[in-house]
Order: structure tokens, then sequence, then C-alpha cells
């Protein structure tokens, strides 16, 4: 019985190009890895934005309306349904001038108990030291 | 020998990460390791069938055939991924998996290195 941790970290704008929408479609993916596994295995997904990424937790997207497909934010509140671990980082959110109000935190609108984290990068850091694989997207 | 499971987003023609990471698999299995491949997002171009040699473009077919043969090499494409853009299964090259993107997550889990490229 074993746990692998990924830690994706998601660098990338929202619709400009696939890769953040992937990044968290493919962290989302972990909580069914349990059939291809031995029994107790599991791998276990965090999801860190950071850079240009963090532009992907803004909430009140509109890609429904404006190019007719889901939203990054329906997979980001997925993701907290899910009780997966979501950081933001800070640093990237003062250079952009978001505050935490324009960013979509939690899914407590959809059941879930867990938030998004605005954490310093070298609480990123830390955790992509602690993981056993790091997927940049 | 170890497993090495690369992953890539990039597209065929359009980007060299993907020639990049073929050619790092076809590396590894030279060495004797073992390489799960997979593909997702525009990477999925590389299971279509039917690809032809110019000079001008990538051309990757061949030495998936080759690393195939090897029987060290497994490549799988996101199936959504390949579906969205109109590569069903008649369309897939021999040899080439499709599966959801948890068979990417579970290959992670007994690979001695993960190397994935996820821009475009």
């Amino acid at each position: 019985m074993a746990t692998k941790k990924l830690l994706f970290v998601a660098r990338s704008l929202p619709y400009k190009t696939e890769a953040s929408r992937l990044a968290l479609t493919h962290a989302i993916s972990s909580q069914s890895v349990e059939i291809y596994l031995k029994d107790g295995d599991l791998v276990e997904g965090t999801i860190a934005f950071i850079g240009d990424g963090v532009m992907n937790c803004l909430k009140n997207q509109q890609a429904m309306k404006h190019y007719g497909i889901t939203s990054i934010e329906g997979h980001m509140k997925n993701t907290l349904l899910l009780d997966m671990k979501v950081m933001i980082c800070k640093e990237d959110l003062d250079r952009f001038g978001i505050k935490e109000d324009a960013l979509l935190m939690d899914a407590e609108d959809i059941g879930g108990e867990t938030n998004a984290q605005i954490v310093p990068y070298s609480e990123i850091q830390k955790e992509m030291e602690s993981v056993d694989h790091l997927l940049f997207c | 020998m170890g497993k090495l499971t690369i992953g890539c987003f990039s597209s065929l023609v359009g980007s060299l990460s993907l020639d990049f990471s073929v050619k790092l698999a076809e590396a590894a299995i030279k060495k004797g390791h073992t390489v799960d491949y997979w593909m997702s997002g525009n990477a999925t171009m590389l299971s279509k069938k039917g690809q032809k040699a110019f000079k001008d473009y990538s051309h990757l077919a061949k030495t998936v055939q080759e690393l195939l043969a090897t029987g060290k090499f497994q490549i799988t494409a996101c199936e959504a991924c390949a579906v969205a853009r109109g590569y069903h299964k008649e369309d897939t090259m021999e040899g080439v998996q499709t599966h959801s993107m948890d068979w990417y997550l579970a290959s992670t889990f007994d690979a001695d290195r993960v190397l994935h490229i996820g821009g475009d």
C-alpha cells in the first residue's frame, strides 16, 4: 500500500491554450486511478497556479457565453468539491493586482468544503519538493 | 533498468516538443528502460494513422512503430482529447491504445521518472 503524490503546476493562461484545463482534468482524474492500481495504492493530485496561471482562478468566467464550452472555473470547483489541495501564488496575484474577492476560493454552492489557498511561492516550492512527481502545464 | 513515463500536450508538426519527447523515449529504450508514453490535447494527433512523411514536417509515426516493436514501449492517447478532434478508433495507428486520463496517472505510480511536457 502506497500513495504517490503528483503536483500539477499550472502556469498557462486560461483559454489561450488547453494546458491549464488539462492540468485540472488530469489532476481530477486522480480520483479514479485506483481501477488501474493494486488495492490500497493511490495517486494523490494537487494543483498550484503560478505566473499567468493565476488567471485561471478568476471567478465569474463566461466561457459558455463566449466560447460555448465549460469554464475553467467549473473544473476548479470540481477540484475543491473533491477536497483536492489548490494553491494560488500570492506574489503573482499581487503582480497582476488581483485581490482575493476576485478569485474562486470555494465550491460551497455545490457542496464543497475545501477552500483554495493563497500562499507565498515558498510554500509552493516546499510542495514541489515534497511530491513524487511534478507536472508543469 | 527503470521505467520512464512521458506525458505530452504538444502537437505533431506544430511543435517540436513532441519530437523531443519521442526521441527521449527512443534514447531511454535504447538504454534498456521501458517507457509509457501519454498523449493528451493536441499531442493526440500523433495517434492518427496515415501520416505521410514530408521533409518539411516532423514525421514520428515510423519511430513510434519501431519503438512499439521493441516491446518496451506503450503509447496511449487520451480518448476524449482524440475523439474531440475527430480521431476515432478506426483512425488510430496500430499499437496505439486509448484510455482516459487516469491511465496516465496510474502509470506514474510505479515510474522511476515522469517527464511531463504540458505546453503547446
